[in-house]
């Protein structure tokens, strides 16, 4: 908290000896943040890119996680799909955003695909991971206590591969979030990604770092808040962090 | 009597076309209530021999039965043991000793009963809400333990157990063990390659050789129980595997290591340059 606050007053004496237009400094973006929220821009930009950033997300962390667990468990999968996966997973997200506006015009889809593959593959290959290093031996002790098929699967296999599979997912929401906003702010209207354009445009560099303030601090906070805590109760419980 | 379990013929290759012979032709009838211990150097196919058992491999050849029957996977009625605890480290030990109840779809209320009577029976009960990581090896083989018999089958299979332990947690489980076994009266096959481990539990030590993997010697122990770990008799029937062992043993070292290698003296049995006291 210390180390940020000089960051501040570091950023605060570097805009006044600048140009304050190119350069705004700390209070200037405060300003421009409070108008913003005031105008309802900011807000309605905010919840914008989180209901997006949702639903694109949850589609991704169930169809990742069960494309991971085939690619691990059934061969043909792996046979087939396996390296479509990772030739994929070398296309950065937003170079699917061409192919997606004209598949599905400048809308909702669109985005949502480019959030989806933007997402899903790093879960996927979190999960497949995940499932392929499970100790052997659970699963050998597990088969001996008679748990077979759909039991072996949900009460040992992915409980299992869970601390695995929860690194992935939270990956994936760091990158389902990039993806949204390079999307927004190259085509698509509505959203943190559009007020940073708009604020190129207008040249409101206040604006501009308001909204990388936020979007700084939206990545944080869902990383620290939501995933932290999980990644931390989950590798506690399962013994892979000593208290 | 017909034997509880019976392997008869049985043979297990593994490697390309089954190149390697882990087991050769292998005959054993083990009876109801009788403690076997499965004793040899590594790779004598102990643990394949307990794993068919359990149904965890198939035979390439012959065939395992258990009360008559072909074993064709693991059952109930045949519980394991492994080195290492296998206790599922995202559950307490309450609910890791709960698990083979819930696959068997025991109702609710006696599963607590019985987690709880299993739980006392190895001193665990005060420790069930601790995860398997907050325990020492010692008190994760117990649960281990508990929740091999919660299900309370017929065969108890443990494959070295407590080989992973230090030596004052392990002989404080062997009597353990052997209090539990004289309560309940399973039929336990166990493997081991330690023979005063071999000696101190064992109804009978069936030793085995390697290359291939075959049964030696079967030898029937008339030790009274309980038993210690010093007791005298213990300590020279265990002298007795060791010897009949330790041709097997350095067959082994023999293909593992260069040609140079020579057992130290006294190590075959009858070999000169025993000191016998002569020199007194």
């Amino acid at each position: 908290m210390g180390f940020l606050a000089l960051l501040v007053a570091i950023w605060a004496v570097a805009s006044r000896s600048g140009d304050r237009f190119l350069f705004p400094g700390p209070d200037d973006v405060a300003l421009a943040l409070r108008d913003s929220v005031r105008s309802g821009l900011l807000p309605r930009a905010v919840l914008k890119s989180m209901a997006r950033l949702l639903v694109g997300y949850s589609v991704s962390l169930v169809a990742g996680v069960a494309l991971g667990v085939a690619l691990a468990r059934v061969r043909w999968v792996k046979d087939t799909l396996g390296a479509v996966v990772l030739g994929l997973q070398a296309i950065p997200s937003v170079c699917w955003l061409p192919l997606a506006l004209l598949w599905f015009g400048l809308g909702e889809m669109a985005i949502q695909v480019v959030v989806v593959l933007g997402s899903l593959l790093s879960i996927t290959l979190a999960t497949e991971s995940a499932v392929n290093t499970i100790p052997p031996l659970l699963v050998r002790a597990a088969r001996t206590m008679g748990a077979t098929g759909g039991m072996l699967w949900l009460r040992v296999i992915l409980p299992a591969a869970l601390p695995g599979i929860v690194s992935g997912a939270r990956l994936g929401w760091t990158f389902a979030w990039r993806s949204l906003l390079a999307g927004e702010l190259l085509f698509i209207s509505g959203g943190l990604g559009q007020v940073l354009e708009l604020g190129r445009e207008l040249h409101d560099m206040a604006l501009v770092l308001g909204v990388m303030v936020v979007i700084v601090a939206l990545g944080l906070a869902s990383d620290r808040l939501l995933f932290g805590q999980l990644e931390a109760k989950v590798r506690r419980s399962w013994g892979l962090d000593r208290a | 009597m017909e034997p509880l379990i019976a392997l008869r013929g049985v043979t297990k290759a593994w490697g390309a076309a089954g190149s390697r012979l882990a087991l050769s032709r292998v005959d054993l009838d083990i009876a109801e209530g009788e403690f076997v211990c499965l004793c040899g150097p590594s790779g004598c196919g102990k643990t394949t021999l307990l794993n068919l058992i359990a149904g965890l491999e198939r035979p390439t050849s012959g065939e395992v039965t258990v009360r008559g029957a072909p074993v064709r996977g693991p059952g109930p009625e045949r519980t394991v043991m492994f080195q290492e605890s296998a206790l599922f480290p995202w559950l307490s030990v309450q609910r890791n000793v709960e698990f083979p109840l819930e696959m068997a779809g025991v109702p609710r209320a006696e599963r607590a009963a019985r987690v709880e009577r299993y739980l006392k029976m190895v001193h665990l009960w005060r420790t069930r809400d601790s995860h398997p990581h907050e325990l020492s090896g010692g008190m994760r083989q117990r649960a281990a333990m508990a929740r091999a018999l919660v299900g309370e089958p017929s065969i108890l299979l443990m494959d070295e157990p407590f080989a992973a332990l230090d030596a004052q947690t392990r002989d404080v489980l062997h009597a353990e063990l052997e209090r539990i076994w004289l309560e309940t009266r399973k039929t336990v096959v166990f493997v081991t390659h330690n023979v005063r481990e071999a000696a101190r539990l064992g109804d009978r030590v069936v030793m085995m050789g390697t290359r291939p993997g075959r049964i030696t010697r079967d030898l029937a122990v008339k030790l009274a129980r309980p038993r210690e770990a010093n007791d005298q008799d213990v300590t020279t029937l265990a002298g007795v595997i060791e010897r009949e062992l330790k041709i097997e043993i350095e067959k082994v070292i023999r293909e593992e290591l260069d040609d140079a290698w020579t057992p130290a003296g006294g190590g075959l049995p009858g070999a000169a340059g025993r000191d016998l006291g002569g020199g007194i």
